[in-house]
């Protein structure tokens, strides 16, 4: 049986217990070794799933870094944003 | 990882600079080494970087390095055991100004010369390689098909466990706070306790400044937040790797369907690294790019984020032993192409480091330039 974890990137819960036993112990570490977080939801439903495996290791899950925009916005609309920003 | 007590080469930075140089160490017989770096591995610009491989320079050492880079990034899954995700797409630099094909034409004519198959090319011409490019504003194009991108990360990986696997102490979340030279070596304070080394090489990006300051050095490099973002995935459509001459603009689609996309925006500097991410970049980025791919205007942006620049005075790296401190090697300045060039760099620097001959590029890239007054500018920066 496969369970999904994030479903944007396809990471299972063996990818990520995988990542863990190979010593990675933190959100930012497992994201950039599977890539969990990075697709359409920007980790909105994997991130907090993800803190729950690291946290039932022992570890203190810390949220990786927010990336803006909060939600997706098309190029055209911010090419038409102001000089300033 | 446990901190070793001792060590022959202690490497400060895991970047890719840092972990290329203790695997080609390693491999070569000198496994006695260990590397510090303060955060995670891929925390700096080695993990934020847009992922271009090119040789279109305008220097000879930066081509000839450039296209023996991409060679080893050809072999990189054979050796290291991971694929980076090679696509050899070609770069395609666009000319809006009659004064950029001048420029153009002098820097292909050296390309040439290389054995680099640059052309200049009319904006019909590159209209057929990207056929969703708005051309009305370009007056010529350079284009070489052997130049790519690969995917950043798995870089790190594969340097990280291929030199771990051969015996070097890969320590992450470790700082280190104070450097006292002993004659025949180093003791070297961290966050987690005192290591002693026989040598150490500052591979920090944009904190090697803050690194080098520790034996003394004041450093001439600065770094310069550079910021870029990423959009939603969508089919295989664009081959080549685009940048506009003017105004820095990149952008290719990486191997998962995104635009990856960058440009420079002015900065205030105080010699700090900055990784703030801004709307002003947003705005000035989509309106550069959307003149030039007016098809890209109803694709969404997912994120964006910022990378540190280690910006030398003249474009070029600052590599060797520190004059001033012996057993000091720097590894820095590699302004925004440090990333590109690691594969050839690391495996010099390492072999070097084991043993080997010093390599042609410590000459050019020699510390002492800047107070000999002997520099090479690098004009093909990005950025």
């Amino acid at each position: 049986m496969k369970t999904i974890v994030c479903r944007c990137e396809d990471v299972t819960l063996d990818d990520v217990r995988h990542a863990l036993a190979l010593g990675f112990r933190d959100l930012e570490e497992v994201k950039r070794y599977t890539g969990l977080g990075t697709g359409p939801c920007q980790g909105k439903e994997c991130m907090a799933l993800c803190g729950f495996i690291l946290a039932e290791r022992g570890c203190v899950p810390v949220p990786f870094t927010t990336r803006p925009p909060v939600a997706a916005v098309a190029l055209g609309t911010l090419a038409r944003g102001d000089e300033e920003g | 990882m446990s901190l070793p007590r001792e060590t022959d080469v202690l490497i400060v930075g895991g970047g890719v600079m840092g972990l290329g140089i203790a695997y080609h160490l390693a491999k070569n017989g000198v496994r006695d080494v260990v590397v510090l770096e303060r955060s995670y591995l891929n925390y700096g610009a080695s993990g934020r970087n847009g992922g271009g491989v090119r040789m279109q320079w305008s220097t000879e050492t930066n081509i000839r390095l450039m296209q023996e880079s991409i060679e080893l990034c050809k072999r990189f899954a054979g050796e290291l055991k991971i694929n980076i995700w090679l696509r050899q797409g070609g770069y395609l630099f666009l000319a809006r100004a009659e004064a950029e094909r001048a420029r153009m034409e002098r820097n292909i004519a050296l390309q040439n010369r290389c054995g680099v198959p640059t052309r200049l090319i009319s904006p019909a011409e590159a209209k057929r390689i990207v056929p969703e490019l708005e051309v009305s504003e370009l007056v010529c194009a350079a284009h070489n098909p052997r130049d790519g991108i690969v995917f950043p990360w798995p870089f790190l990986w594969g340097y990280a466990n291929q030199a771990a696997a051969r015996g070097v102490a890969i320590c992450p979340f470790t700082s280190v706070e104070r450097i006292v030279p002993t004659g025949a070596g180093f003791r070297v304070q961290t966050s987690r306790g005192e290591v002693r080394a026989q040598r150490i090489v500052n591979a920090a990006g944009a904190w090697s400044p803050e690194v080098a300051k520790l034996v003394g050095i004041e450093l001439p490099n600065r770094p310069h937040r550079h910021e870029i973002l990423s959009t939603e995935p969508l089919k295989p459509f664009l081959k080549p790797m685009v940048s506009l001459l003017s105004s820095g603009l990149y952008f290719s689609q990486s191997m998962r369907g995104e635009i990856v996309t960058g440009i420079s925006v002015e900065d205030h500097d105080d010699g700090h690294v900055k990784m703030g991410s801004r709307l002003q970049f947003l705005t000035k980025v989509a309106r550069e790019l959307v003149r030039v791919m007016p098809r890209l205007s109803q694709v969404k942006v997912l994120r964006q984020w910022a990378g540190p620049y280690d910006v030398s005075p003249d474009g070029n790296p600052i590599v060797g032993e520190a004059p001033s401190v012996p057993g000091f090697y720097l590894c820095c300045g590699f302004v925004g192409h440090g990333f590109m060039m690691a594969p050839v760099v690391t495996k010099y620097y390492g072999e070097f480091l084991a043993g080997s001959a010093r390599p042609a590029f410590f000459d050019p890239w020699r510390p002492t330039r800047f107070a000999e007054g002997t520099l090479v500018k690098e004009e093909m920066i990005l950025g």
